[in-house]
């Protein structure tokens, strides 16, 4: 499924992470990512971020993360959000 | 289970949900109605469904407060929370009709899902609808394990002033806790607003404590030390509760019906509330 509409979840507070989520010209996912524990968790989030989109069914799209410190389950709620927005 | 203190805690806020299990409260309650705005009920429901899922909560007690049954909201709130098992659901603004309702969709929900437990239901009374209906209310779930009286909402409803002193709902607390005991259900008392200042929440929760609530709903952490030390009994308490029931067990095996303690007949009631305060004492550790 490709993302067609523009959408966003969460905040820049601590432990929280932004999401922005973009229509992809390409058939593919890009993830985009910045993160205060980019160096020792970067590799994890890009990891839930995919398993996230994948569950839901998502092919195409570009995601943008601002992560603030956010763990897994915080960054699968913002993600399924964001999604969720763009599909209604 | 122990409930002395239930804490409101925003659903949307992931830094508190985080922490909600540290703060010492007997209850947190994640609160998906107020304290969320209109456009992030959506976020704030997903939120709170991943924290329960994967966060380990201990003894404190899940509670999750949805939407009213006049939003939009309520049945999502339900299809998305239930399933992970929450101890309870809590229904604002609650009368028997909004009651009844949320319970057929959450039997719904038990069913469609095959969920093995059954979650439990905590209402708030917070209209006068609510308060003058609250008999019927309790009577039309037996899943209903706990009644809060809302003060503001009942206030705001009433159109009058909320005060610290708080005459304006003694009817409103005397009917809550009178019609919750008539149902051996839990009475817990609205909460305190100003939470800097410990002594009137005190004494706010002495005097609930004195027309039969058990519980008191906090709205910021420094409230849950205060409303523990209301609400557990004392060591005289214990010591008086303890005297009490060695010398039943000493009178029934003589034989005794009745018996005396310094000059004072003791006789079931007394005897029921002295079992309650050392099971109480239990609960909270400080007898063993």
């Amino acid at each position: 499924m490709r993302i067609e509409k523009p959408a966003q979840a969460g905040t820049l507070e601590s432990n929280d992470i932004y999401v922005q989520i973009l229509p992809n010209p390409r058939e593919e996912i890009e993830i985009r990512l910045k993160s205060v524990v980019m160096l020792q968790f970067g590799k994890q989030i890009r990891q839930v971020a995919m398993q996230t989109l994948n569950e839901k069914g998502i092919t195409s799209c570009i995601l943008n993360l601002e992560d603030k410190g956010a763990l897994d389950y915080t960054i699968r709620a913002r993600i399924e959000s964001a999604v969720e927005r763009s599909l209604c | 289970m122990l409930r002395r203190s239930a804490l409101f805690m925003p659903g949307n806020n992931p830094a508190m949900l985080l922490s909600a299990s540290i703060l010492g409260s007997d209850c947190i309650i994640f609160d998906l109605e107020d304290s969320v705005s209109l456009n992030q009920k959506d976020s704030a429901r997903l939120l709170v469904k991943h924290a329960i899922e994967t966060l380990d909560f201990g003894n404190v007690e899940v509670v999750v407060r949805i939407n009213p049954v006049s939003s939009q909201e309520w049945k999502q709130d339900l299809r998305e929370i239930v399933p992970v098992y929450p101890d309870a659901i809590m229904i604002p603004k609650a009368c028997k009709e909004d009651v009844e309702e949320i319970e057929r969709f959450i039997f719904e929900i038990e069913e469609e899902k095959q969920l093995t437990k059954k979650v439990k239901l905590m209402i708030i009374v917070e209209t006068a609808y609510g308060i003058e209906t609250i008999v019927e209310t309790l009577r039309c779930s037996r899943r209903i394990e706990c009644v809060l009286l809302g003060a503001e909402d009942l206030t705001t409803d009433l159109g009058i002033k909320r005060t610290k002193e708080g005459h304006e709902i003694d009817y409103a607390r005397a009917k809550v806790a009178m019609a919750a005991r008539a149902f051996s259900i839990q009475a817990m008392d609205t909460p305190f607003t100003d939470v800097e200042d410990r002594e009137g929440l005190v004494k706010d929760t002495l005097h609930a404590k004195s027309l039969g609530f058990s519980a008191k709903a906090c709205i910021h952490p420094n409230q849950i030390d205060a409303v523990h030390a209301v609400f557990d009994p004392t060591q005289s308490e214990i010591d008086a509760a303890i005297e009490i029931l060695e010398e039943r067990d000493r009178a029934l095996a003589l034989g005794l019906g009745v018996f005396s303690i310094h000059g004072k007949m003791i006789d079931l009631p007394v005897i029921q509330r002295a079992q309650n305060i050392v099971d109480l004492a239990r609960k909270t550790g400080k007898r063993k």
